[in-house]
């Protein structure tokens, strides 16, 4: 196997993702919708509730819009990651799974691949969300919209990572609403995407504990500290550090002789 | 068969495979071998291990005990050369249904790094050879059930593979269907050589001159050319010798 199958393997699974993005346009609307609901109606809502004071990487008082919109790219990222994973524990029920796994090439590559050009799509929606966010006065610097691309890339395919692991560990279809309970939403939820962490301090010290061990956290403020030109280098170490984990966790969960395929009759459908 | 023609190539060649579940023992001390250019068919009643054989032959998952070569390559120590000899299909449809034919055929051609020009060249040929050039632009979606079998067996031979497993294909099709898928397989393999392992539980499915692998709770009850299954189990049917192998099997437990 050389360079070029290598290339070739990875553009053709990113050319499925993307046909199938654009197949799926509902899909494509939905993610979309979402955050512009939070950004438009939410935050205009808490708006007056939620001042937030200076912090960094802000240089002076910000609407609470401009505070919230990294915390729903960070959203756009988390329910995307989600969502491919759930496509892959469909794929993996329906088969296609299969297909991409009887490649010559090493599984290792071949779900990389798949993560990646899952957070490709997950990208493009992002900036998209961005553009519609600039008109709604959320204007960070220029330079902002190239720094926060390389942000993106890591917190997204750290979870999509996540996703990955959970796919491989998330027997059945019906279990996945028992994981948007139980892992994404308190994952959102307890993270620096709607408020200050030192708000949540004030009300509860071991919340803000448990928000800061959050990976979703450390996600949400590289992406805003890239947005404002800057690098927050905690957040990024973290990040990095829960990437690496949660991808090998995932490889391992796909493993031949280890992951759920071989516990299972019939090795996961069909 | 085997021992016969030791000079021969073997497409694959199973040793002694055991593959136990938590709860159940699937496979037990599995042997066979499948020569090139031959038509296996796998014969086992619902349940008797097939699709868990072919999930070892596809290294879907790995063997615990005993060995599967492919063409003589190790599936375990040397995965990647040994599924570039395999093309698969699976029991269950696994194709993208909002995706055309072609674009189905140019992911599997990725899939396997097949360079651009040599992809679109093996699709075209592909769809050529498997009647679906009229297809090639419809979604999956808008196909019948035996259409989209042709994709899949089109597909399955995409990177040119020396073996081909095909796990309960005709499952799901009617009669006219099964037929033709069947007498399809049956005629390119011959045209181009290609070994096949084919797995069932319907006994019509047998031709006089396969060579055939009679599977039953996970253990091969009898192996050979149907002609000298029948003489070893002497009857005059498959239908028979499967009834008597499958009976004799329960009054020995």
């Amino acid at each position: 196997m050389n360079f070029v199958s290598y290339y070739r393997c990875f553009q053709g699974i990113g050319i499925r993702e993307g046909l199938r993005f654009v197949h799926q346009r509902g899909r494509f609307f939905s993610a979309l919708v979402r955050p512009l609901v939070w950004l438009f109606i939410f935050a205009a809502g808490f708006r007056s509730v939620l001042g937030v004071s200076m912090i960094a990487p802000y240089e002076t008082y910000v609407l609470y819009e401009e505070y919230i919109t990294p915390g729903l790219v960070g959203m756009i990222l988390l329910f995307n990651g989600m969502q491919s994973s759930l496509s892959m524990v469909y794929d993996r029920e329906m088969g296609s799974m299969r297909v991409l796994l009887v490649s010559p090439l090493p599984r290792w590559y071949l779900l990389s691949c798949k993560l990646m050009a899952g957070v490709s799509v997950a990208v493009i929606q992002v900036y998209v969300f961005l553009l519609i966010s600039f008109f709604w006065d959320v204007e960070p610097p220029l330079i902002g919209y190239l720094a926060v691309l390389p942000a993106l890339f890591v917190s997204g395919l750290m979870l999509g990572a996540m996703g990955l692991l959970l796919s491989s560990l998330v027997k059945q279809l019906e279990n996945f609403a028992g994981v948007m309970n139980f892992i994404i939403f308190p994952m959102f939820f307890a993270s620096s995407a709607l408020y200050p962490l030192w708000r949540v301090r004030d009300s509860s010290l071991l919340l803000y504990y448990f928000c800061e061990f959050n990976p979703f956290t450390h996600a949400v403020e590289l992406i805003r500290f890239a947005l404002y030109g800057q690098f927050n280098s905690t957040a990024a170490i973290v990040v990095l550090s829960v990437l690496i984990v949660f991808l090998c966790g995932s490889i391992y969960g796909y493993d031949p002789s280890r992951g759920f395929m071989a516990r299972r009759p019939g090795g996961g459908g069909g | 068969m085997g021992e016969s023609k030791a000079n021969s190539q073997i497409a694959l060649n199973v040793d002694k495979v055991s593959y136990r579940y938590p709860t159940i023992l699937a496979l037990n001390d599995v042997s066979f071998s499948i020569e090139a250019g031959t038509f296996t068919v796998l014969l086992g009643a619902n349940g008797a291990g097939k699709t868990t054989l072919y999930s070892l032959a596809t290294r879907l998952f790995n063997t615990q005990t005993g060995n599967i070569h492919i063409f003589g390559l190790h599936l375990k120590k040397n995965s990647s050369q040994a599924l570039k000899k395999i093309g698969v299909v699976f029991q269950r449809q696994t194709l993208d249904v909002d995706l055309t034919v072609k674009q189905n055929l140019r992911y599997h051609a990725a899939l396997h790094g097949l360079k651009r020009k040599d992809a679109i060249e093996r699709v075209n040929l592909r769809m050529e050879k498997h009647e679906l050039i009229d297809l090639a632009d419809r979604k999956v979606n808008q196909l019948s059930g035996g259409q989209r079998r042709r994709i899949e067996i089109a597909r399955a031979l995409i990177h040119e593979p020396r073996l081909l497993l095909l796990d309960e294909p005709t499952v799901g099709l009617d009669i006219q269907s099964r037929q033709d898928f069947i007498t399809h397989t049956r005629n390119l393999c011959k045209e181009d050589g290609v070994s096949v392992m084919w797995s069932t539980h319907l006994i019509d499915e047998v031709y006089p001159d396969d060579s055939l692998i009679v599977l039953r709770k996970g253990e091969v009850a009898d192996f050979g050319m149907v002609a000298e299954v029948l003489k070893r189990t002497a009857t005059n049917s498959v239908a028979e010798a499967f009834h008597k192998l499958n009976n004799a099997e329960s009054n020995s437990e």
